[in-house]
């Protein structure tokens, strides 16, 4: 296997990433069979909360791919899943099924590479609130073409079973761990990390800064439209306030950080964490739900901005200093 | 003179109570540095409790505003020393604090908008106080009102800002914060206040738009947009700007509304995007 990027590290400590990398691609390997085989034996709700699961981990992981090593907080989610909810609707029974899926990917993907062309040259804050309009934006825009153009209120969705569904899901996020784990590995990836870290140092070491950025924007753009192209068959009814929900735009985000953002893993699993807390809190207190999803989501902010992962580095961490610490005692004492 | 009437006066009759919006939540971001996505949760706070003064102890909504305006300025103080104090300690530099600040209050927008859905429901009320018209040009005394405060507001917190010793302060700390602090500047007092009096704007703002609009408790979002709209418009952290782009939205609106009520959503972003991509520091907005 050639690894395309290989750190400067001395050679003991990268036989020992290489092991630990060979057994975190075994434990991979095995949750993706697991979780592959899921809808074989059992129905119901398991299938339906992991596929719900498996569709903000596309989201999340998708929305840190872009913002992760960048730094530029987008929050046009929703615009790209919602607009993957309408494709589905305009072509449910015209075309099969993974076709529609394959065309709100393209879709996505060409409303990011114009969105991203326009105003990706916009830095930090005004990113996010461009990002953050752009969802009400087209909302509004469909709303308007529903109700002149088309005369209709929201449309209906020709359904395909959960287990479908889930499978779409789950190649979905398949692909989008893929291409993350390519780009993360490339030249692209050590691109988008250096422009993150400094624009306009990575612009003069002749990183075409516009194209990296607005080719990784459209490519995460992809899973978004294609996440809501499966999710659509699975409510019968969208309209534009279901479809272009803000909180589809937030949610991805406060899941990446929850999860942790130094690994790709860190997403999925915060999304897999946040999805089920939101369920039991939906079931139990459907109430006060949103009230404590705002407060564990501040909680968490402020507790743990690295996230999850980042609790079990600062862990790990703490336990390999121990042991690294005894050792250098027992070498200088035995010297 | 239709075109008077119907759309200038109007215009900026309703430019005014945007430009109270969008100068607190300038004063928030251009300060405090937190991008408040629960700024509109709290016009909404500000609403109800002049709703409910009325409704309990039949205050008039002019006098409530004493109430509104200083209950949820100490509700600022709080958040702010609890929360983005610990936040802005923690972060390891100023974007990440942005990011996370702006992530904290929209976990803070869900706690506010459903406390007070389980306090006062999620029906819409009207109480369109003072709604008579005055003059030939049939303006409703209501918004006459509602400008006028938002006037005095505005006046006395420029004389605030230029005059008493703290408005130096908060002046500096907007400049440059590390060097506001190393001249003796309390630095977190300044922020927690100015984060503080950008929701007592919403408060106030919210205690207005109770006499002049109906209400319900998820009202805030579509006041959050509308204020990040003009504080782009205006130049992030500007007050001026913020004042200027509240009174251009408020025509926008009016003149869009005059001829085509639905579509002054979409007027307003497309404003938006054309102003974000032609000149992105706003209007009054420096580098």
């Amino acid at each position: 296997m050639k690894t395309a990027i290989t750190k400067n590290k001395p050679g003991g400590v990268a036989a020992v990433l290489r092991s630990s990398q060979l057994a975190s691609l075994a434990l991979l390997l095995v949750i993706f069979v697991v979780v592959g085989l899921v809808p074989t034996m059992t129905q119901g709700y398991v299938v339906t909360l992991i596929s719900y699961m498996l569709r903000y981990a596309i989201l999340a992981l998708a929305w840190m791919i872009f913002s992760g090593p960048t730094g530029y907080m987008s929050l046009a989610t929703a615009a790209f899943y919602g607009l993957g909810f309408y494709m589905a609707a305009i072509f449910s029974g015209r075309m099969p099924f993974p076709v529609i899926v394959i065309v709100a990917g393209v879709v996505g993907f060409l409303v990011a590479l114009g969105v991203g062309g326009l105003t990706l040259r916009l830095k930090g804050v005004y990113f996010a609130i461009f990002t953050f309009a752009l969802v009400l934006l087209v909302q509004s825009v469909v709303l308007e073409v529903e109700r002149l153009v088309t005369h209709t209120r929201g449309r209906f969705v020709q359904t395909t079973s959960v287990s479908t569904a889930y499978y779409a899901m789950f190649v979905v996020l398949v692909l989008t761990v893929v291409v993350g784990v390519l780009i993360r590995r490339s030249r692209y990836g050590l691109a988008l990390q250096s422009i993150g870290e400094y624009e306009e140092a990575a612009a003069h070491s002749g990183i075409n800064v516009v194209r990296t950025k607005v080719l990784t924007f459209a490519v995460t753009a992809v899973f978004m439209g294609m996440a809501g192209a499966v999710f659509a068959t699975q409510r019968t009814y969208i309209d534009p306030y279901i479809a272009f929900d803000l909180n589809q735009s937030f949610l991805p985000v406060v899941m990446a950080m929850f999860g942790g953002m130094g690994l790709l893993m860190g997403p999925v699993i915060g999304a897999a964490l946040f999805t089920e807390i939101q369920e039991q809190l939906q079931t139990r207190f459907p109430n006060v739900f949103l009230l404590i999803v705002g407060a564990v989501l501040i909680l968490a902010i402020v507790f743990m901005p690295n996230g999850i992962l980042g609790l079990a580095q600062q862990a790990w961490g703490k336990i390999r200093g121990r042991r690294t610490a005894r050792r250098v005692g027992v070498e200088t004492g035995g010297g | 003179m239709a075109i008077l009437t119907d759309i200038v006066i109007p215009g900026l009759l309703l430019g005014g109570i945007f430009a109270l919006v969008s100068v607190g939540l300038s004063l928030q971001y251009g300060v405090a540095r937190v991008l408040n996505v629960a700024h509109g949760e709290f016009i909404m706070v500000g609403a109800f409790v002049t709703f409910w003064l009325l409704n309990s102890v039949n205050l008039n909504p002019l006098v409530s505003l004493v109430v509104s305006a200083p209950l949820v300025f100490v509700l600022g103080l709080i958040l702010h020393t609890t929360l983005f104090r610990r936040l802005m300690d923690t972060s390891p530099s100023l974007d990440i604090f942005e990011g996370r600040s702006m992530l904290a209050s929209f976990g803070l927008l869900y706690v506010v908008q459903n406390i007070a859905r389980i306090i006062w429901g999620s029906s819409p009320h009207n109480v369109l106080f003072l709604n008579r018209s005055v003059t030939s040009a049939q303006i409703p005394l209501n918004r006459l009102v509602a400008l006028a405060v938002v006037i005095v507001v505005g006046v006395i917190f420029y004389f605030f800002l230029a005059w008493t010793r703290l408005g130096k302060a908060i002046r500096a700390s907007a400049q440059d914060p590390t060097t506001a602090g190393l001249m003796g500047v309390n630095i977190h007092t300044v922020l927690a206040i100015c984060f503080g009096l950008g929701l007592a704007m919403a408060g106030i703002a919210g205690t207005l738009i109770t006499t002049l609009f109906s209400i319900d408790t998820a009202m805030g979002l579509q006041y959050t947009v509308i204020a990040m709209i003009v504080v782009v418009l205006g130049g992030l952290g500007s007050i001026s700007g913020a004042m200027i782009g509240g009174v251009i939205l408020g025509l926008v609106s009016s003149l869009v509304t005059y001829f085509q009520p639905s579509w002054t959503n979409i007027a307003y972003y497309v404003i938006f995007v054309a102003l974000l991509l032609a000149r992105p520091k706003g209007i009054m907005g420096k580098a």
